[in-house]
Formats: structure tokens, C-alpha cells, sequence
């Protein structure tokens, strides 16, 4: 940790409380995918982390990297952009075969 | 205050550990294959984030192109998987 040394009080407590969020934030998240019962339930649940979560962390990284480098590092806002925009992308295609998966097998399509 | 950056840095990483076991849960026991998909979905994005906690850790940004390159293959692999159990085949 000697890159740390270089890095501003305040930089470092709001990378630690931002870092503590989204970490937080994305275990409740995935918890949800244990807890919760029916499919269509649980596909909502990580979606805190892919939009929450991510976003905290990318922010902790970014405020860290533009402290340690004294100006402004935004590249990590690629990440974000790119997370933000392909998981309702991949979800909708998910459900939309777990949807016709269930019609199939004839059941019915909201209870599992 | 640096060990305040150190001591918060880990329990992200212990955190986002746990989410990833949880997933891993969702992977092995889901019902269905597509609970195991959206369990992959969650696994690899929690991997993402630990990557970007070991860069802040380390102060490298070699982590930040690792996860870029997570974010991006994932997508495809999720989607793919989906295009898969919607159709039966990848390409169409």
C-alpha cells in the first residue's frame, strides 16, 4: 500500500464509504437470488447490483485513481455505461425464453 | 486514515465474496436452466467488481482492462445462453 501514501484524507474516506455501499448493496442484491422463490422473482434481484452496486464501486474507483494520479481518471465510466446498458438487454431475452420454456411444457406461465 | 482504506477495502472484497458463493448457490442447485443462467449473470458481474477492488488495492489499472473485458465477454456468453434456451441454437 505504499501508492496510498500519496492519497488525500478525504479521497480515501469517501473510496472506503463508497466501496462499503456498493459491496453492501450487491450482497443484498444476491441475496435476493437465494431468497426469493419463482423465477420471475429472482430475475429482478441482482439487478441492485448491476445498477447500485456497480455504480458505487465504479465512482469509489474513479474518485481513487483521480487522487492518486491528481487529475481527473474517467475511464471507468466505460464500465458503467456498458453494464447499465446490456443487462436489461440480456434479462429481457432470458425471461422472454423462460417465458416460452414454461408455455411449452404447458404450465403456467407465471407460477413456477 | 490509510488503514481505514485497507480495513474497508477488505470487507468489500469479503462482501462481494459471499454474493459470489450465493451465486455460485443459484449455479448448482437452481431449479431450471435459466435460474442457473441468471445465477451466472450475477457471478460474473460480482467478479467484475472484485476486479476493480484489487485494482484500487494494488493502485494498477491492468485490473480495469480485466474487468472491461469480464463486462463485455459476459454479455455475450449471458446472451448466447438465453438465444440458446429461447431457440435451441446460438446462431440462427
Amino acid at each position: 500500500m505504499n501508492q496510498a501514501v500519496a492519497v488525500p484524507a478525504w479521497a480515501s474516506m469517501i473510496t472506503a464509504i463508497l466501496l462499503i455501499a456498493g459491496a453492501g448493496i450487491t450482497l443484498i442484491g444476491t441475496l435476493g437470488l437465494l431468497r426469493l422463490r419463482t423465477f420471475y422473482e429472482r430475475v429482478h434481484a441482482p439487478t441492485l447490483g448491476t445498477t447500485l452496486g456497480t455504480g458505487c464501486i465504479v465512482m469509489a474507483s474513479m474518485i481513487y485513481f483521480s487522487a492518486l494520479g491528481s487529475r481527473p481518471i474517467l475511464h471507468e465510466l466505460l464500465i458503467l455505461l456498458f453494464i447499465t446498458v446490456t443487462t436489461p438487454i440480456t434479462l429481457m431475452i432470458l425471461v422472454r425464453a423462460a417465458l416460452s420454456r414454461d408455455t411449452f411444457e404447458s404450465k403456467k406461465p407465471v407460477s413456477e | 486514515m490509510n488503514t481505514v482504506l485497507t480495513w474497508s477495502i477488505t470487507t468489500a472484497q469479503i462482501l462481494l465474496v459471499l454474493a459470489m458463493a450465493c451465486a455460485a448457490f443459484r449455479i448448482l442447485w437452481g431449479p431450471r436452466a435459466q435460474d442457473r443462467v441468471v445465477g451466472f449473470d450475477s457471478l460474473y458481474l460480482n467478479a467484475m467488481l472484485l476486479l476493480l477492488t484489487f485494482g484500487i488495492r494494488l493502485g494498477s489499472s491492468i485490473y480495469f482492462e480485466a474487468a472491461l473485458i469480464i463486462a463485455l465477454l459476459g454479455f455475450v456468453g449471458t446472451t448466447a445462453l438465453a438465444k440458446f434456451l429461447l431457440r435451441g441454437e446460438v446462431i440462427e
